[in-house]
């Protein structure tokens, strides 16, 4: 493999999280600034599963294959990421429930007016 | 004001894009050979008999670390509910019965139940092929839900009694809990599993203490996501504002 494809997962998770931050600091809408954050986490799905990554490697499951027979991905990397899409996941509940309250008690959603209302 | 920010933004983004650019340059390449802890990962996981090494790692090599995810998790649902609770300026109106198209309610109806014991298997093979009491827990809730888009709300609600699921999310989290101190009381550290015999490799009961773990996470996650739709749902659909307030 050149050198590029040794780089280029993690070049497209520095992608990725700068899409998101783009989307969050231009945001005119709370529900899509949820969204352009839930972006930016799923940079660190990428570089997770990226550093875990073995040439040829299958899923580290033994239940179909022999240990040793073949080599696995790293599974320490792989359980991170499901902490983070499980982490991730409750965040943004959370943040869309907020969301929800300004809406209803500023009537807007936009940053830059609820910004205004606060004087 | 708007100029002043986004030209902030390039700069910031521009040093912050390089200085990632330098770091993935230096880290090692990818799809290399050299993984230490995934390999000691494995070789605990299989030391215990656990099949899939990824629940191996997440309710037994770091089972308390998966307890701090589940408060996150419980406390993001409580949370929530506060939020999202009928506030004093509110009322609820019973949603009409909606018309649904035939082909959508025949499909629904037929892959719900498919879905549900779909979401248990996942939930209760955890240990053995990919997947897990997250994973599991997530598919169980979202069936239920093919309810409301095969018929109507009020059916959903008939079969969703919230104080169960309320109740169910609480004592998951407290099943996780009691299993830690379990092997505090044998004579261990907390949730270390060397309580239970680890069975035969590869069948439904090996693995120690992590299909009971996993279970419990199953309950747990099944539990939080339908009480958390049911409460964004009821915004959506139940609750409406008193007019003119």
């Amino acid at each position: 493999m050149s050198t590029v494809m040794h780089v280029l997962p993690y070049l497209v998770a520095a992608y990725v999280f700068l899409t998101g931050c783009y989307g969050l600091a231009t945001s005119r809408n709370l529900v899509h600034a949820v969204g352009c954050l839930a972006v930016c986490q799923c940079a660190t799905y990428v570089l997770l599963l990226a550093v875990g990554y073995r040439d040829g490697a299958t899923a580290p499951v033994f239940s179909d294959i022999a240990p040793g027979s073949r080599p696995v991905v790293d599974p320490v990397v792989q359980a991170l990421t499901l902490t983070d899409i499980v982490v991730g996941a409750t965040v943004t509940a959370l943040l869309l429930a907020l969301v929800l309250q300004i809406a209803k008690r500023h009537g807007t959603v936009d940053p830059d007016e609820l910004r205004e209302l606060r004087g | 004001m708007n100029r002043l920010r986004l030209w902030l933004l390039a700069v910031g983004g521009a040093g912050l894009a390089a200085l990632l650019v330098a770091a993935c340059l230096d880290l090692p390449g990818f799809g290399g050979r050299h993984h230490p802890y995934g390999d000691r990962a494995v070789q605990a996981s299989l030391a215990r008999h656990t099949a899939n090494t990824i629940s191996s790692v997440n309710f037994d090599q770091r089972a308390y670390d998966t307890l701090g995810e589940m408060s996150i998790l419980f406390a993001a649902v409580l949370g929530c509910v506060v939020l999202l609770r009928q506030a004093r300026d509110e009322h609820r109106a019973p949603p009409e019965p909606a018309e649904v198209a035939r082909p959508v309610r025949r499909y629904a109806l037929l892959v719900l139940p498919v879905a549900l014991v779909t979401g248990l298997y996942v939930v209760a093979h955890g240990q053995l092929s990919p997947g897990g009491g997250f994973q599991g827990g997530v598919v169980a809730a979202t069936a239920l839900h093919l309810l409301y888009l095969g018929a109507d709300y009020g059916a959903l609600e008939r079969v969703r009694p919230l104080g169960v699921y309320e109740t169910s999310d609480a004592v998951a989290v407290c099943a996780y809990l009691v299993l830690g101190l379990a092997s505090v009381l044998a004579g261990t550290a907390f949730l270390a599993n060397t309580l239970l015999p680890y069975g035969t490799f590869n069948t439904l009961s090996s693995g120690g203490a992590v299909p009971l773990l996993n279970a419990a996470v199953g309950m747990e996650v099944a539990s939080a996501v339908v009480v958390l739709l049911a409460h964004f749902l009821d915004q959506a659909v139940e609750i409406e504002e008193e007019h003119g307030s």
